[in-house]
């Protein structure tokens, strides 16, 4: 089955030197992603399958296996969908367009 | 009309119109060095009214919250209504003592610096050869320490909440009357800020560099925003996100001597 995955609605974010900073808005929570993660996040438009981004950004940039990097993706965006920051659905979703 | 005072804090003028001559004459004393007749700006206004009941500080933090086109703003010793589309307000507090209404202007204050790309940030601040330099941490971490331990040429800002806002592109640090544990408020000045040191006391002094990432965090968890409003908060990951691209952030380790003053700056 696909995951997708889109950015929430209820944070604020910033690229500093490279990667990724990013606040939950409604609880205040700061996260901040490693340049993997940061891949991962820019490319959460809620269209592109997640194994597509695994694919495209993270094997091809970073040299990773794509059975060991998907898995450690998944975590990642079930970790963040978690925390309210990403929307994970395994279904486009609609609400990031 | 009931007399006011203009208390003017960070250049943000704050017109104060109490009608109880008690209260009056204890912020004249409290807020001496932050009154003024010529406001930089057009002030905003609180009108504060003391209205005796059997409520008084218990110790609580101010609970503040966006309601339909206005701040509400409570604690057990006081009420008060902010309407930022009249930039006017009212205070209801129950004793005539300066600690309610203080308060209140701190609150107050972080809510319209926000929107001026500021924020007050739990740090003690100073001024030395011209420069600003904020020192945050955990209680305990020893702002109050540090801020005693000043040499004599450097001037206080404040040992508790430092002011801080973008003024022509360049942040500065404001001198306050919010008091902390040394009990001075601090002098009426600004300066340039040029260094934040996140605080941790050790047995030498030894600073470190942070990246704007580690400075981005040490002002979220540092700058006072007493509302969990959404927009408030964007706001203020923003500033914090501004601060931290132009203002070099450091760990300062330090021992409590004056000596730790030798390598700030």
């Amino acid at each position: 089955m696909s995951m997708y995955i889109a950015k929430s609605r209820s944070i604020a974010a910033r690229a500093l030197d490279g990667e990724m900073v990013i606040m939950s808005t409604s609880d205040s929570m700061l996260f901040t992603l490693n340049e993997v993660a940061t891949e991962i996040w820019l490319a959460a438009d809620g269209r592109t399958p997640l194994s597509q981004i695994v694919r495209d950004t993270v094997c091809a940039k970073f040299e990773a296996g794509p059975e060991a990097a998907y898995a450690d993706a998944e975590a990642l965006c079930r970790g963040l969908a978690e925390h309210g920051i990403l929307m994970i659905s395994d279904q486009p979703i609609e609400s990031a367009r | 009309m009931m007399p006011g005072r203009i208390v003017e804090v960070g250049g943000i003028p704050v017109l104060l119109r109490v009608e109880d001559g008690a209260l009056q004459e204890a912020l004249d004393k409290w807020y001496a060095n932050y009154l003024t007749t010529k406001p930089s700006a057009e002030p905003f206004e609180l009108t504060v009214k003391v209205a005796p009941d059997e409520g008084g500080y218990r110790g609580d933090q101010p609970r503040v919250e966006w309601r339909e086109g206005r701040w509400s703003f409570e604690r057990s010793d006081f009420q008060a209504e902010w309407f930022p589309g009249s930039g006017r307000g009212w205070v209801r507090q129950d004793e005539a003592l300066p600690h309610s209404i203080d308060s209140v202007l701190r609150v107050l204050h972080s809510i319209l610096l926000a929107s001026k790309g500021g924020c007050l940030l739990h740090a003690a601040s100073a001024v030395r050869n011209g420069r600003a330099f904020a020192f945050t941490g955990v209680s305990g971490a020893g702002k109050t320490t540090l801020a005693r331990l000043a040499p004599p040429d450097a001037v206080l800002l404040t040992d508790e909440i430092s002011y801080i806002r973008s003024v022509d592109g360049v942040y500065r640090a404001f001198g306050t009357p919010f008091v902390g544990d040394l009990g001075i408020a601090g002098e009426n000045i600004s300066a340039p800020l040029q260094a934040l040191y996140l605080l941790a006391k050790g047995t030498e002094n030894r600073m470190e560099p942070l990246s704007r990432k580690q400075a981005v965090n040490v002002l979220m968890r540092n700058i006072l925003f007493f509302a969990k409003d959404p927009k408030l908060v964007e706001v203020l990951f923003e500033t914090a996100c501004g601060i931290a691209a132009c203002v070099p952030a450091y760990r300062l380790t330090f021992t409590p001597t004056p000596d730790a003053w030798e390598i700030i700056g």
